[in-house]
């Protein structure tokens, strides 16, 4: 019985950690469904995201709420600022040049934040009430925290469906991603298409961004560095470009990784995320939800 | 209507379309026939704004479209379905015609519009919700044809309509296009189907390697020895 508790106790735990890489891993499957790009600065995205809401709570002594709110408008702007700045002026080129540009943007990201804030951790204070509501005497227990991580998660998650399957805008994005010529042909505007993307990926990988903040206490520059990888190879675990896959995907990383923390082997915790990646493109290279297309010529 | 003078268009250093000339009347139907790789789809690419041309000069409804963006050419009713149908496979037949319906604001038209394609392709209203990647081949060329529809087009450039379908499609396809015609929508035609195209077209073009090589009256060049032994099939 102790062990099913235990693991009642992990699923928990591994579903607030699932949700977080989902948030972050859906923008990755968007941009690279449109431009096929892997963007590497988005785990940045997600870092500058925690980042606003530190402030906005420390300094400016904001709820929860508005300092969500705030983080992913900013993120917003910030992601469709890093695509009309370093991405489109390479639209023409290889992807190589892209995808080195994504590099160097994380990087850039990344060291202008330590430059300003420093590279050591800061405490994110804590904004929510102390809530803790336990099962079975007190064996297992969730959190105020995680509840808010479920519930902001899924509201987004929802959201961005909706906006995806039934606005124009949504209906566009699907669309130039499918085929960007025949696009252009419909009169789609590709260019405001593109940034709607960044936006709305930039925009969850913010609130990831304030999330983590809240479930950790603790944010600093290069926090979005492993996240960012992980979220990535759950975009990969899920299909590439993808959105259901890309949540998918993010809720599995986050559950692996909590159980073999559980179990014990917590120093192997990343070499198992990059194991899975390695055995997905071996067996499914096209990833769960992936269907095997050949590249078009 | 439509009237392209002297073009050139390059892919990098390859000089694909040297210098071509060539008019469509309002109202009419003109072919544009040739081999595969003779430069057909490249002209269709340019006048729709996809491709740039280097030289020369594109004119639409009197005026210069050789610099405009292809939302600008849709928006004046200048449509391009292009070579292959190119529909949107993991978006409905709906989506598809409302992708078509892109720019066009009055919700009115747009419902009028969408039932007059289900009216013209009625199998595409027994498959609205069904994805468009799992419609048969004449099925995506008549929802490819009725997403230029829903465009609100006053011209429409075909890109190889008959390609990879059944004789008895192709003939289907054809009849749509000389119907739409009918209702008043100038159409350019590219075609390696030479004898369909010319059996429906009121000129015609050949395109050889870059360069019209024969223009005329389509009745006249059906009839030409030169044409029939290169693209009639004897």
């Amino acid at each position: 019985m102790e062990q099913f508790y235990v693991f009642l106790q992990q699923l928990i735990n591994g579903v607030s950690l699932g949700s977080i890489y989902a948030l972050i891993a859906l923008g990755y499957t968007m941009v690279y469904g449109i431009i096929k790009l892997i963007n590497f600065a988005h785990g940045d995205i997600y870092m500058m995201g925690a980042f606003i809401a530190y402030f906005s709570v420390s300094y400016f002594h904001l709820g929860f709420l508005s300092a969500l709110l705030i983080s992913m408008a900013a993120c917003t702007v910030l992601g469709v600022l890093i695509e009309r700045i370093a991405y489109k002026p390479l639209r023409g080129a290889t992807r190589i040049a892209a995808l080195i540009t994504a590099i160097g943007m994380s990087f850039f990201l990344e060291y202008v934040m330590v430059f300003f804030v420093g590279a050591q951790s800061r405490a994110f204070p804590n904004v929510l009430p102390a809530l803790r509501i336990e099962f079975f005497g007190g064996k297992v227990f969730i959190t105020g925290k995680e509840l808010l991580i479920y519930g902001v998660t899924l509201f987004l998650v929802v959201l961005l469906q909706f906006i995806v399957r039934k606005t124009k805008t949504g209906k566009a994005m699907r669309a130039v991603a499918f085929d960007r010529e025949a696009a252009m042909l419909m009169g789609i505007n590709i260019d405001y298409t593109i940034s709607a993307t960044f936006a709305l990926g930039s925009a969850l990988a913010g609130a990831a961004g304030v999330l983590v903040g809240i479930y950790y206490s603790a944010v600093n520059p290069l926090m979005g560095m492993t996240p960012g990888l992980k979220a990535f190879v759950a975009a990969v675990l899920g299909g590439i470009g993808i959105i259901p896959g890309a949540a998918l995907g993010g809720m599995l990383m986050g559950l692996i990784e909590t159980f073999v923390i559980a179990y014990g082997q917590s120093t192997y915790r990343d070499a198992v995320a990059f194991a899975i990646l390695i055995l997905i493109l071996l067996v499914k290279p096209s990833g769960i939800l992936g269907t095997n297309v050949r590249e078009k010529v | 209507m439509l009237e392209i003078k002297d073009l050139h268009v390059y892919y990098g250093a390859i000089h694909a379309i040297k210098g071509i000339s060539l008019k469509v009347d309002q109202g009419s139907i003109v072919t544009l026939i040739g081999a595969n790789g003779a430069g057909k789809s490249t002209i269709l690419k340019t006048i729709s704004g996809i491709l740039r041309a280097r030289e020369g000069e594109i004119s639409y409804d009197g005026r210069s479209i050789k610099e405009a963006t292809c939302r600008q050419i849709v928006e004046q009713g200048l449509i391009h379905v292009p070579e292959g149908r190119r529909i949107f496979a993991d978006m409905s037949v709906k989506e598809n015609l409302e992708m078509g319906g892109f720019l066009q604001k009055d919700k009115a038209w747009l419902k009028e519009t969408e039932a007059r394609v289900f009216e013209k392709f009625p199998r595409l209203k027994e498959r609205v919700s069904q994805l468009a990647g799992t419609l048969s081949g004449g099925e995506q060329q008549m929802l490819a044809i009725g997403r230029g529809m829903m465009s609100n087009p006053k011209m429409l450039l075909l890109d190889e309509p008959s390609m990879g379908l059944a004789p008895l499609l192709v003939r289907e396809i054809f009849t749509i296009i000389k119907e739409l015609n009918q209702a008043g929508i100038t159409v350019l035609l590219v075609e390696q189907n030479a004898n369909m195209a010319l059996s429906i077209a009121d000129y015609a073009y050949v395109l050889e390697t870059g360069k019209i090589t024969l223009e005329g009256p389509a009745a006249e060049l059906a009839a030409s020895a030169e044409v029939k032994k290169a693209y009639l099939g004897g």
